[in-house]
């Protein structure tokens, strides 16, 4: 077995027992990415030089036998909207393509402290909006199952990475889908975590209430591993849960028996792809076949999810993204030309023409969509109708899946409708690339945990993805779940035809 | 004749709070730094910042809120105020918007319209912010060049509403007055205007009774006023202006959108600003970032006992304990509470309230006055000023005797007894005082004549020659022994 085919916590074994060193690992890594990645397009910015000395840095601490922390030598991609310190986090945006911070975010410091090599930063899609990375400014990543197709997204260039067996884990956010939807698609384990499991200072925020940082990784006994030095209370992020964080992978090994599971009828009607719910039948026979015992429980808001989270993301994200006007740092615009008033046509003021021109210039169609629809959403007149309603919606949501869950221990369903579609097929429908979060969303608005995992692949051997949600700070469940799923098949371990 | 409407103003009033740090990072709120040296990525709005509250902050703002007899609510959160400028780095405020922390309060004040009678003002809400930065336009050679300083962006700032009770620019100059009192001696302010850390802004209509119907002119809201008597003058110069529009053009509220006028010192006028077709749309929503703040009643309890004495109750109390007039009580209420704690501390020692009064107002406070210090630095001891007031009222010296001694007091750093005896100052005995008095009566039988024919002011004489034979009698005993000797001659 090859060095990048190895799991997280197999080349963990081998550091450990002194058969292979960092800097061996992250060259083989980075010979990976020298191969594939002129194709596949995973990564944004590769730390080529600072990943090696980090990883030699390990390699002479563990020889002089210092204590190392629980990912030492292990490379790990970060999606390119967190913090960096002194290096660029462009969020694929043009906005940011030159913005170096002043501070590393909170994950960053914990990856740090877990002795990781922080190997490089992927793409996404601009500001995370999106779901297939096609909304970069940056560079276009493809599926490394079909070069011809998407990824997914946001987080497509992390779950790319990890597919192409460039990086054993990669850490990405996930605001409607955002990295349980690329996972699906890529054929990777992913996970987002309850919403305040994982600091998100120093993740730029698309929709502070929804954004939460998590794992992807190719096993889910490595997204625990990863998991467990991610999460954790930051008294720097006021959202952020004061609450103890379990050995992840100390429970994995408990057997299901006894677990209950539930499935949305809805989620199997008309619209989902005829393989795909093959596959995740086939995947809930297995569950069963484990222990589970398998029944149906309502989410009678459901389907108004995406309605729901399309009026509260872009409302947080019209302001998020308020602060990038040119004024401080990022984009500006050079043009002294001035600019008129849509209504008056009267000319603008020098400030407001360089607003304008900054934003016009600086922001992809995607993120000026959502900022549209945000800004219109929160207007005087409006807000009760849109925002105020969809916080109603939200609430219901929320209850929906708290009686859903005092009747089961997980949810199981499809991650998405169908297997990955072809670059190019849904950019025009906005509307088309929206519904693909369809059975994300719920998850991000309900702030409960929920990951993908393979569980089977179509006729044209792309993979297709089994989601399973479970309860606020369930995480250690949905992840026993998913390595007692992995013990008993194989699809997480096939690689894509590079 | 009074004039022939009723003014009517509400106040807005942005009080920075005197925290150490910022209202959600830890940078300092000093004031007068370089520009833009305290700042950190989360004041300055980096990407992927989040906010923190500070609470104390929250804890200062309560402060004032129940000293303003506010309601505090049990559930307050935070909003966004979402307009671009760029002095405003995230391109939105943290502020409050429909669940503010406290409402419903208010503050009684003199009425200077009514002298003798209190005047209840109203406070419609009490809610924490953030301040936004300073801009500072150079306009040099044609160049509209704009520097931003950030070292304020984030300060706590609270801002108190009024409800439009006042109506004269008279009582909103006594409400800003008592107002700031109040929050000084609670230290949850500095409240210096020149620094910004106090900010008015007011709205002005009137009231006008025109042939039996009630008329309201068009509110307007008038800024730019850098201190209490600007805007006194200010809404003096704006109700005059308003009723003669009023009379020019018949305009009434609603007729016309509401206007902002700027205060311009120097020419003593309001000046119309440019004002936007629509009325901003700040589009608030919930802060998702900051989580909200819940307050129960021990939490209130906890204020309300470390609140100490406030100005209105401190004013009863100098009146009923020490007999002083309601004027005495408030100039050294006025003062602030530092000044009071010395006057207090004076009054226990001598024994004298009202003495200790009018020597802390005519003496110290001249000194501190014409010395610029404030009565931390003023260099006589309380218990020193005390027991020199003491010996005054007992008689053991004069006023004028009095004054020296604390004039050496001052200058040495000694105590009474000290300075007193230093001096040869010693209280003359009956039978001395006496003896002196009938030996001057003796030497100026004229004076003792005039006395007889009722020109009981002859006497002054005799007191200067007295206390040159001996600098330690009293004047007014020499002057009572004398008028009652000279009638028995
Ligand atoms: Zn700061």
């Amino acid at each position: 077995m090859s060095l990048v085919d190895a799991s997280a916590a197999e080349s963990l074994a081998e550091l450990a027992a002194g058969r292979v060193s960092a800097v061996e690992l992250t060259e083989a890594c980075l010979a990976q990415i020298d191969a594939h990645d002129e194709r596949v397009g995973a990564f944004l910015h590769v730390r080529r030089e600072a990943a090696l000395e980090e990883a030699a840095g390990i390699d002479r601490r563990r020889a002089a036998g210092e204590s190392l922390g629980a990912l030492a030598g292990l490379s790990v991609a970060i999606k390119d909207n967190m913090c960096l310190r002194g290096e660029t986090t462009t969020c694929a945006s043009r906005m940011l393509a030159d913005f170096r911070p002043p501070y590393d975010a909170t994950v960053v410091d914990r990856l740090r402290a877990a002795d990781a090599v922080i190997i490089g930063k992927t793409n996404l899609d601009e500001f995370a909006m999106g779901g297939s990375t096609e909304n970069s400014a940056l560079g276009e990543t493809r599926n490394p199952w079909d070069l011809g197709r998407a990824p997914g997204g946001s987080s497509g260039g992390s779950a790319a990475a990890v597919a192409a067996r460039m990086v054993p884990l990669a850490v990405g956010s996930d605001t409607g889908g955002s990295i349980r939807q690329p996972a699906g698609l890529c054929g990777v384990t992913g996970m987002k975590p309850t919403y305040g499991r994982v600091s998100r200072r120093g993740l730029v925020a698309f929709a502070s209430s929804l954004d939460q940082i998590g794992p992807l990784a190719r096993t889910a006994e490595d997204a625990a591993l990863l998991l467990e030095a991610l999460a954790g209370h930051d008294p720097r992020d006021a959202t952020s849960v004061p609450r103890k964080v379990p050995a992840y992978r100390e429970g994995l090994a408990k057997p299901l028996k006894g677990l209950r599971v539930g499935i949305v009828p809805e989620q199997f009607a008309a619209g989902l792809d005829a393989q795909v719910e093959a596959s995740v039948r086939e995947g809930l026979r297995v569950l069963e076949s484990l222990g589970a015992t398998i029944r149906e429980v309502a989410l009678p808001h459901s389907a108004a999810g995406v309605a729901t989270y399309y009026i509260i993301a872009p409302c947080e994200a019209s302001s998020n993204l308020a602060r990038y006007d040119g004024a401080h740092y990022g984009f500006r615009s050079e043009s002294t030309e001035p600019t008129r008033d849509a209504h008056s046509r009267e000319e603008d003021n020098p400030l407001v023409s360089m607003y304008r021109r900054t934003r016009a210039g600086g922001f992809g169609a995607e993120v000026k969509r959502r900022i549209m629809l945000g800004t219109y959403a929160l207007s005087a007149g409006y807000y009760d109708a849109y925002y105020l309603k969809a916080l109603r919606v939200r609430r219901l949501i929320r209850q929906d899946f708290d009686r859903a869950f005092a009747e089961v221990d997980l949810l199981a369903g499809p991650v998405t409708a169908s297997s990955a579609f072809e670059l190019g097929e849904k950019v025009d429908d906005p509307l088309a690339m929206y519904l693909v979060d369809l059975f994300t969303v719920g998850a991000n608005l309900a702030g409960i945990p929920g990951i993908s995992i393979p569980c089977g692949f179509d006729e044209g051997g792309l993979p297709i993805g089994l989601q399973l949600q479970a309860p606020p700070f369930e995480e250690e469940c949905l992840l026993r779940a998913a390595h007692q799923f992995q013990t008993a098949t194989d699809w997480h371990q096939r690689r894509p035809p590079l | 004749m009074s004039a022939p409407y009723t003014i009517v103003i509400g106040l807005e009033v942005h009080v920075q709070l005197a925290t150490q740090s910022k209202l959600f990072c830890g940078c300092s709120t000093k004031f007068g730094a370089p520009p833009n040296t305290q700042t950190c990525p989360v004041c300055i709005g980096m990407p992927g910042v989040l906010p923190v509250m500070n609470r104390r902050a929250f804890e200062l703002a309560l402060q004032a809120a129940t000293a303003l007899d506010c309601q505090i609510a049990s559930f307050t959160k935070w909003d966004r105020k979402n307009y671009y400028y760029p002095d405003l780095p995230k391109g939105y405020q943290i502020s409050q918007f429909d669940l503010p922390f406290s409402h419903a309060g208010h503050l009684d004040i003199d009425d200077p319209d009514s002298p003798g009678n209190s005047h209840r003002v109203g406070i419609i809400r009490v809610h924490l912010e953030e301040d936004a930065g300073k801009s500072m336009h150079d306009e040099v050679a044609g160049q509209a060049d704009s520097r931003i300083d950030l070292n304020r962006t984030g300060t706590p700032l609270l801002e108190i509403v009024t409800e439009p009770d006042l109506r004269s620019p008279q009582q909103a100059h006594v409400f800003l007055n008592e107002m700031k009192l109040l929050l000084t001696y609670l230290g949850v302010s500095d409240c210096n205007m020149q620094e910004g850390s106090l900010r008015v802004d007011a709205n002005i209509n009137l009231h006008i009774d025109a042939d039996g119907e009630k008329v309201a002119t068009p509110i307007v809201e008038v800024k730019n006023m850098n201190s209490f008597r600007a805007v006194e003058r200010a809404l003096d110069y704006e109700a005059g202006r308003q009723y003669d529009v009023w009379q020019e053009t018949g305009q009434r509220l609603g007729d016309v959108p509401k206007q902002t006028r700027g205060w311009d010192e120097a020419a003593e006028v309001t000046r119309g600003q440019r004002h936007k077709e629509e009325s901003s749309d700040y589009r608030y929503f919930p802060e998702p970032d900051l989580a909200p703040v819940t307050v129960d009643d021990a939490q209130r309890q906890g204020v309300r006992d470390v609140l100490g004495e406030l100005p209105a109750a401190l004013r009863t109390r100098l009146q009923q304990e020490f007999a002083l007039t309601p004027y005495d009580a408030d100039v050294l209420v006025g003062q602030g509470r530092e000044l009071v704690d010395y006057f207090l501390a004076v009054a226990e020692t001598s024994g004298d309230g009202r003495l200790a009064s009018n020597w802390v107002q005519q003496y110290v406070l001249r000194t501190l006055n014409e010395q610029a210090i404030d009565i931390g630095d003023y260099g006589v001891a309380a218990e020193q000023l005390g027991d020199l007031v003491r010996r005054v009222a007992a008689g053991e010296l004069d006023t004028g005797r009095g004054r020296e001694v604390l004039a050496d007091m001052l200058a040495s750093g000694k105590p009474a007894a000290e300075v007193i005896s230093a001096r040869g100052i010693e209280q003359v005995d009956a039978s001395e005082l006496e003896t002196l008095c009938r030996e001057l009566l003796a030497a100026n039988p004229k004076i003792v004549d005039d006395i007889k024919a009722g020109k009981q002011k002859a006497v002054g004489a005799l007191i200067g020659q007295a206390k040159k034979m001996n600098p330690n009698v009293n004047p007014g005993q020499v002057r009572e022994l004398c008028l009652q000797l000279a009638d028995t001659m």
